[in-house]
């Protein structure tokens, strides 16, 4: 809210530094021979690709947690449905190459009887079909759910809750056999992407730079939102949801809007994460992983957007780190970081930031005119 | 009667050493013992009970409880007294153990020892091993017990008993070639007044040379058994479903009150159950190297030392943490699920991963049979505990000054304050109540579940639904809410399985939320705008 | 951001990068999340493994080095630390995994970076890679001697197959019944039922299994239930009374250390088939369930099936490399194969073409103490089938690295692969 323009300074930096990442990751994983300080090493890359999808994620999360004051503690199942359409298309793409060799049917198909391929499978060996589903899925669902939710006046907690329960009720679909979608197992050992093999090293450049790209447009997008007058609203239903509603405003459209457009983008990310890691499993409907997404969002700085990348780099970063050099203590840090951020850092790290930088500079113009710095007229 | 019993006694012996000086089976089946094979200790045990020495009883029922010894090519066997018996002589044989190792049993062999202990105990002088005797019998259904059977019966004064070994009689009776039909068919009539599945299974399976009208009867008898049966296991899925209710009864309860009345999500509330299960064992170990005695009591001991502990840990988390976060819901969700996780760490590294074993108090195993339905008796302690829990909550909310303290802040806070009530002591001591109640609530479920760190993971979800479910801010909402919910799951599961019975009831309660945002028994007034 | 992110994780893993002289042992276990139960013993086995080969002076002249890292339970983080471990730790060959997700999870990443994987756990079958070594029993050295057991010793005519909803109860539970079918046990006389993971209340379940078998044949239970689940699962037979002489139940995935959180006395002669129990009397176990307890400074502390696994996998790892003199993965696999070393139950078992061990298999029932009493063994090893005869999908396949040198290989087509 402190300038309206869309390339404001925060805007420009996050880009710059996207834009960085998108060029300096392939050329200092190509040029610098191995072993150099300056090489990249081939693992690495993925897992960056890894963060760059959970960033999205986590922008998708703060877009309506920040922005609307909507806290969903399911949003890891649109992600996960968005890497369940790709995992179909990339199993698909496998064809003849499983371990059986059957043409159509993925492997643990055959392994369990299956003599056909069921009907929702079908489609999916077709790219633009399977992009579609990325989009259509998470966001058809996001849609009905939100619609019973936010038409009844489900909110606060009670909301919260009831998305747990969608996940939740979700992964126990997910992890039965019968639904045809491999079960515990998930999808797995995916041969190639649109002709390109998703074990090379250029594939994982490319799918990088496309994370990138997609964080950088999804942090974009999220921005001319929440500066649009629309985005003026949510925020109003955020901070005042009945006085908002008296005023006018139909707040369940509002809300439904934001919720479902918030669940194209996980189901974006989740697209996107699938063939870096190279598995989808219903574990990614766990619960707890919903919830840890909201910390990433926490930890950055609520309402912030480039907070959410933040937070979302900085949690996953340290866990690799702790799950390498500390492996009994992860749990003890995760945990102490949800208390800690919720009662020392409300606003997270950019927000806190940003209230230093705002008392300095406020202080820096205080002195250059007596005149207060207003806001200009919404 | 006594006295009757011991001419008897001395009958077999004599009959016994008769037949023993015949074949000697006895001291022929003696050695099979020692040859470490199952085979051969079956056979020597069928033999044994056969043979009517008077050592019979003792060799067979050392064999079930590991005290049959061998060692060179001698059998042996400890009395319970620690006395060492050879036992081809019946002489006493010092107390050396030297190199006497115990005959190995598995399953085959104690189906042998149960079957020739039925024979072999259906005339003794206690009514308990009597019952078991005519239980073996009749799942045995060995046609050479049929006279002891009858001799039994004849002098059996206690009702029950008799019943038994009535029906034992009738199941061999009625796959015996040679019985007369009518014998069959009062068999058939007193399996149709068993009616149970064994007897359902007897008189399904009958011989296809048995006589036409017996197999009619047979028939008749079977379909009246299956329509009382069919009565029984809906009655039997309802008390099911009450038994998982009340498990979630006790899960959910103490998040009812802590939500009701101070609206936090304790998303750590699992791991008070959590700490009250690793109470329980603590408590056991404490009782098992130091006051064996007491293992009786072990789980009421367990008790306040349970409530006390989650609820310390409930009191400590709200002093250091959630105090600083009230009118911010949606981050003491997300601060308590910090904790939650560090709390299972901590137990974790203190504990090891590893399950951990809580014994079952005896008064707490088996099961009480009404009509076709067996209703284990720690299901039943659990049923009796939860509402005992909710009848000693509702009392103490109804009843003392902190209950209406409590009532009074979930009602209207601010009222409340200005009305001179410490809000934030109150705010402590529900949330201290509510996590105690959560311990306590780990007492019962280290019965039926897993004692290990992940053990509150696996009931924050449900119980969170039942709360949602049944409203808050009232207790008669969390049992309205818990019992809908498991005799539901229970009713469903037969038809939909376990996993899509689950998912059917989320949804159903998803879309139930959009009906009634506030639960089934939802506050009234201005305290929900909020 | 994603560049400061990425000094940071490089920052930190370079730090483990120190003297070139180690040889380097991944171990990918879970220490935290729901599979820690199980996989934590795994990690602190291999710690003593690797301990005790340095005591004897390390391999082809150099220390071993243990390098451990935490999965977290968590499927895709087994494919980043495994990538972590070969890349960035250079580690010679991993042992790990326990769950058949996590090792699908990371195949691809074992086959990219050509390593090698020691996975310790009975498993579905149906797969055999380049890279993987399987020291666990495939279904025909678990599941089928078990069932031709009851079916010999106790007479078992009607069969309850109990699993949770997941690959390797699925898996398996079609081979048992194709395997059963084929015996001539009628449909009718099968019931299979699956519940999910960590199932809590069996009320249900169990009263089912009571009405099956009390049909008048002999019923037993075959079990391939997984962890957590089976605490619960055990509990509530014990209550409602189902004894092992009426309906015995065996199970594939309970072992020594599952056993140690129940209460065991109202659980005496059901069964467990296992390729390994602690209460086998041979030297070489009694030696190693010392060396074991006093590692851990635990008297209490059990061994189990697993564990044999990865003592095997090592000590065959060992034996390859010093064959090889080398510890680069495409010589250790190639000489890997048909190294015999001693297991813990007075066999030798063989690596063979098809990166399957030998192995005996044992049924053993429960005792009092949470131990198992051995009642039937196999007298010779059982070699490990990476595919099923009894599947449709897989009855022509065949797996051999070393004349083939194809996983599955199609005995109709002749062809690798298709």
């Amino acid at each position: 809210m402190r300038t309206h323009s869309l390339f404001d300074r925060q805007t420009i930096l996050v880009l710059s530094l996207l834009a960085a990442a998108a060029i300096l990751v392939p050329t200092m994983n190509e040029l610098p021979p191995p072993g150099s300080a300056l090489h990249l090493s081939d693992h690495l890359v993925p897992l960056l690709g890894k963060y760059v999808c959970f960033a999205l994620l986590a922008l998708s999360v703060d877009l309506i947690w920040g922005f609307s004051g909507i806290l969903s503690l399911g949003h890891g199942a649109f992600f996960a449905l968005g890497g369940y359409a790709m995992g179909m298309y990339l199993m698909r793409q496998i064809g003849p190459r499983g371990v059986y060799g059957d043409p159509i049917l993925p492997d643990f198909m055959i392994f369990l009887n299956w003599k056909e391929l069921p009907w929702f499978w079908h489609g999916f060996d077709w790219f633009p079909f399977a992009a579609l589903m990325v989009l259509l899925v998470p966001g058809a669902l996001a849609l009905v759910f939100g619609w019973f939710a936010f038409r009844s006046r489900v909110t606060g907690v009670y909301f919260s809750i009831i998305t747990q329960a969608m996940t939740f009720a979700l992964m126990l679909a997910f992890f039965r056999n019968d639904m045809g979608l491999g079960g515990n197992n998930g999808l797995t050992d995916f041969k190639e992407i649109l002709g390109f093999p998703v074990q090379n090293g250029s594939t994982r450049i490319a799918l990088f730079v496309l994370s990138v790209l997609a964080l950088a447009s999804g942090y974009l997008l999220c921005r001319w939102v929440v500066g649009s007058t629309f985005g003026k609203v949510l925020v109003a239903v955020r901070d005042a949801e009945s006085r908002t509603r008296f005023l006018g405003y139909r707040v369940e459209h509002y809300k439904l809007t934001v919720f479902t457009l918030s669940a194209l983008l996980a189901g974006v990310a989740g697209a996107l994460y699938v063939p870096q890691v190279g598995i989808i499993n219903p574990s990614e409907f766990a619960p707890a992983n919903s919830i840890e997404v909201v910390i990433w969002v926490a930890v950055g700085g609520r309402g912030t957007l480039a907070g959410a990348i933040f937070g979302a780099l900085l949690v996953n970063a340290g866990k690799t780190w702790f799950t390498a050099a500390l492996p009994e203590f992860w749990l003890f840090a995760l945990g102490g970081l949800f208390v800690f951020v919720t009662l020392f850092m409300p606003r997270g790290i950019l927000g806190a930031a940003g209230d230093l930088w705002e008392r300095s500079s406020q202080k820096l113009r205080a002195r250059r005119s007596p005149q207060p710095a207003t806001h200009a007229a919404e | 009667m006594v006295f009757l019993r011991n001419i008897l006694q001395a009958t077999v012996l004599l009959l016994g050493m008769a037949s023993a000086a015949l074949a000697g089976a006895y001291e022929e089946a003696l050695p099979k013992f020692a040859n470490d094979s199952y085979v051969d200790t079956d056979a020597a045990i069928g033999a044994i009970a056969g043979s009517g020495n008077p050592l019979s009883i003792d060799v067979v029922e050392s064999l079930r409880d590991g005290r049959l010894l061998v060692g060179s090519g001698q059998v042996f066997f400890r009395r319970t007294s620690g006395e060492l018996v050879n036992a081809a002589t019946g002489q006493a044989w010092g107390n050396q153990t030297g190199e006497l190792k115990p005959v190995r049993v598995n399953n085959r062999v104690r189906r042998a020892i149960e079957a020739a202990l039925g024979s072999l105990t259906l005339l003794s002088s206690d009514a308990a091993k009597r019952l078991e005797a005519a239980r073996a019998v009749f799942r045995s259904r060995d046609e050479a017990t049929l006279p002891t059977l009858e001799k039994a019966i004849a002098q059996e004064g206690q009702p029950h008993v008799r019943n038994v070994l009535e029906s034992a009689r009738a199941a061999i009776l009625l796959s015996k070639q040679d019985a007369l039909p009518i014998q069959r068919l009062a068999a058939v009539q007193t399996l149709r007044n068993r009616g149970d599945q064994e007897a359902l299974a007897l008189l399904s399976n009958l011989p296809s040379q048995a006589p036409p009208e017996v197999i009619a009867a047979a028939g008749n008898a079977a379909d009246g058994i299956r329509t009382r049966l069919a009565f029984w296991e809906a009655v039997q899925n309802v008390w099911y479903g009450i038994s998982l209710g009340s498990v979630l009864l006790l899960a959910a309860i103490g998040l009812a009150i802590t939500f009701g009345t101070i609206g936090v999500i304790n998303m750590a509330h699992g791991e008070m159950v959590m700490l009250g299960a690793y109470t329980t064992f603590m408590v056991q170990e404490l009782i098992r190297s130091n006051f064996p005695g007491l293992f009786e009591a072990s789980l009421l001991i367990a008790l306040p030392l349970a409530f006390l502990v989650a609820s310390s840990v409930g009191i400590l988390i709200e002093r250091t943490v959630i105090r600083f976060l009230y009118g911010r819901p949606l981050e003491t969700l997300l601060a308590t699920w910090g904790i939650s996780l560090i709390l299972q760490q901590g137990v974790r590294t203190i504990f090891g991963p590893t399950n951990r074993e809580v014994g079952t108090p005896a008064w707490m195993s088996g099961a009480l049979d009404i009509g076709a339905m067996s209703l284990t008796y720690n299901r039943i302690a659990i049923v009796v505990f939860a509402f005992s829990v909710f009848a000693i909550l509702l009392l103490v909310l109804r009843y003392t000054s902190l209950g209406l303290y409590v009532r009074a802040v979930t009602q209207n806070r601010r009222m409340a304050g200005s009305m001179g009530i410490r809000t934030s002591r109150v705010d402590a001591l529900a949330f201290g109540l509510g996590s105690g109640v959560a311990g306590i609530a780990g007492v019962a479920l280290s019965q039926i579940d897993n004692v290990s760190p992940n053990l509150g993971q696996g009931y924050i979800i449900d119980s969170f639904m039942v709360v949602v479910f049944g409203g808050v801010g009232n207790l008669w909402g969390t049992l309205v809410g818990a019992m809908t919910l498991g005799i539901a799951n229970k009713l469903l599961e037969p038809y939909a399985g376990a996993v899509l019975g689950k998912i059917a009831l989320l949804i159903a309660i998803i879309v139930f939320i959009q009906r009634r945002p506030r639960g089934l028994f939802a506050l009234k007034g201005r305290a929900v705008e909020t | 951001m994603a560049l400061a992110t990425a000094a940071l994780v490089s920052g930190a893993t370079a730090g483990a990068a120190k003297a070139e002289e180690t040889i380097k042992v991944g171990v990918l276990h879970s220490l935290s999340g729901t599979m820690a139960i199980s996989e934590t013993t795994l990690k602190d086995v291999m710690l003593m493994l690797v301990e005790e080969q340095n005591k004897k002076g390390g391999l082809i002249g150099k220390k071993l080095e243990a390098v451990v890292v935490d999965p977290a339970s968590n499927w895709p983080l087994f494919a980043e630390k495994s990538r972590e471990l070969i890349s960035q730790h250079k580690v010679s060959a991993v042992f790990g995994a326990w769950t058949s997700v996590s090792r699908k999870s990371v195949l691809p990443v074992f086959k990219e970076l050509n390593s090698i994987l020691f996975y310790p756990v009975q498993y579905e079958g149906e797969e055999s890679e380049r890279n993987v070594f399987y020291t666990g029993a495939a279904p025909n050295q678990q599941a089928i001697p078990a069932v031709d057991y009851l079916a010999k010793e106790e007479k078992v005519e009607r069969w309850v197959l109990a699993g949770t909803d997941y690959v390797y109860p699925r898996t398996t539970n079609k081979i048992l019944e194709a395997y059963l079918k084929s015996k001539g046990v009628k449909a009718e006389d099968i019931m299979v039922s699956y519940t999910p993971f960590g199932h809590s209340d069996w009320q249900t379940i169990v009263a089912d299994i009571k009405k099956f078998g009390s049909s008048g044949k002999k019923t037993a239970v075959v079990s391939t239930i997984n962890g957590d689940a089976n605490v619960p699962f055990y509990k509530e037979l014990a209550n409602q009374g189902v004894k092992a002489t009426d309906i015995p139940v065996v199970a594939f995935s309970v072992g020594e250390e599952e056993l140690a959180g129940i209460d065991t006395k109202p659980l005496v002669g059901h069964l467990a088939a296992w390729n390994y129990f602690q209460s086998v009397e041979t030297p070489e176990n009694k030696a190693f369930i010392e060396k074991w307890k006093s590692y851990t400074k635990n008297p209490k502390r059990v061994s189990n099936d697993p564990m044999e696994a990865h003592v095997i996998g090592f000590n065959m790892w060992v034996k390859a490399v010093e064959k090889a003199g080398t510890t680069d993965p495409d010589k250790v696999i190639d000489a890997i194969v048909g190294i015999k070393v001693p297991n813990l139950t007075g066999g030798v078992s063989e690596m063979l073409p098809n990166h399957h061990i030998t192995k005996p298999v044992l049924i053993g029932e429960i005792k009092e103490d949470g131990q198992f009493d051995t009642v039937w063994q196999t007298d010779d090893l059982v070699a490990g089938d990476a595919w099923s005869k009894h599947l449709d999908g897989s009855k022509d396949l065949v797996a051999d690295w070393q004349t083939l040198k194809c996983g599955n290989y199609n005995t109709v087509t002749k062809k690798c692969g298709s």
